[in-house]
């Protein structure tokens, strides 16, 4: 389980740079638990029958929303939180099944400030099972400037994501 | 009806681009259980969503994990006097219906965060469609792509965050 308690500061992250991997064992209670915890009820997130005969694929699968939570959980993972989410987009290439291990990597692509002197990370990140790509992501996170900054401070015209 | 798919624009659907519809409030209030379900899931442990001591410290009070924004107005499955499921992202499913096409993905999605959800918000919502493409065909069938905006505000009229979907609504090979 992630602790969380990293204080990233945005002088520690350079363009180019790797951020720590994660990796997880994803089980049927995995996808059940995602999909009910984001209230999806489609049953192609909990009735493997379903899942095989109308979608035509092997097994129940991780839903979209619980997907962007696991997302938003490896970012923070490794900013600390006051690290502040402004951005995230994803394609989803293919699906994550039970029994599958899934592993989160990601490049840092740009370290920026903005006019409001918000200090800025873009990052690339790859959700993959094995040499299976199965989604891109690309996110926008705030972090501090020092130890004595905090992004969530930011409102109104404060804050650009 | 799948012909339509392959032919011009229903005048219903071009009616849609551009137009807010679907001003809806959330069901229920945030709350936190969904919280720290959600935060359960994927073993998020992240303090700001379990101590209220550094939560009041970073975050002025307990606040919902930003990519939940969607969850708050998921209708739920069943409820007293409902004759018809409600769905979600309602704007898909009256393309899906008007078009044609009965299956559907999402491909791309895009969350922006504004001003953080918090327990006890009263949050509103509104949809948007914006584009309709042409006819396309790919592996999976031939239909159409859209793009959807879902915006979402709080009580006091904050914007709280946006999420922008593109859908690709399909019929499969015969």
């Amino acid at each position: 389980m992630s602790e969380n308690h990293a204080l990233l500061t945005v002088d520690q992250v350079e363009a180019g740079a790797s951020i720590p991997e994660l990796s997880y064992d994803v089980t049927a209670t995995t996808v059940v638990l995602g999909a009910l915890a984001s209230r999806d009820f489609r049953p192609m997130h909990h009735d493997r029958d379903f899942a095989q005969i109308r979608n035509g694929v092997q097994d129940i699968f991780l839903n979209t929303p619980n997907q962007a939570a696991w997302f938003e959980r490896y970012l923070t993972d490794w900013t600390g939180p006051k690290g502040r989410l402004g951005r995230i987009k994803f394609r989803m290439k293919d699906s994550v099944f039970p029994g599958e291990t899934m592993t989160f990597s990601g490049k840092v692509e740009q370290v920026s400030t903005d006019e409001t002197g918000c200090a800025w990370v873009d990052l690339a990140v790859n959700l993959s099972v094995g040499e299976r790509q199965v989604t891109d992501c690309s996110a926008r996170i705030a972090v501090p400037k020092d130890e004595s900054d905090n992004p969530w401070k930011r409102k109104n015209e404060q804050w650009k994501p | 009806m799948a012909d339509q798919a392959m032919e011009e624009l229903p005048e219903e659907v071009t009616g849609w681009i551009g137009k807010e519809r679907y001003h809806e409030e959330g069901e229920f209030p945030v709350e936190r259980g969904y919280i720290w379900t959600t935060c359960s899931s994927v073993e998020n442990g992240n303090p700001i969503f379990w101590d209220d001591e550094v939560a009041e410290e970073i975050t002025d009070g307990p606040i919902a994990m930003p990519t939940m924004i969607s969850l708050w107005f998921r209708p739920h499955l069943w409820a007293p006097g409902r004759t018809k499921q409600a769905q979600p992202l309602q704007v898909h499913f009256d393309l899906k219906e008007t078009l044609g096409l009965p299956e559907a993905i999402m491909s791309d999605n895009t969350i922006v965060f504004g001003e953080p959800v918090r327990p006890g918000d009263r949050l509103k919502t509104c949809q948007i469609l914006h584009v309709v493409s042409d006819p396309k065909t790919t592996k999976l069938g031939t239909g159409r792509f859209w793009e959807i905006e879902v915006r979402y505000e709080n009580q006091d009229g904050d914007f709280v965050g946006a999420e922008h979907y593109t859908g690709f609504g399909y019929k499969r090979p015969e």
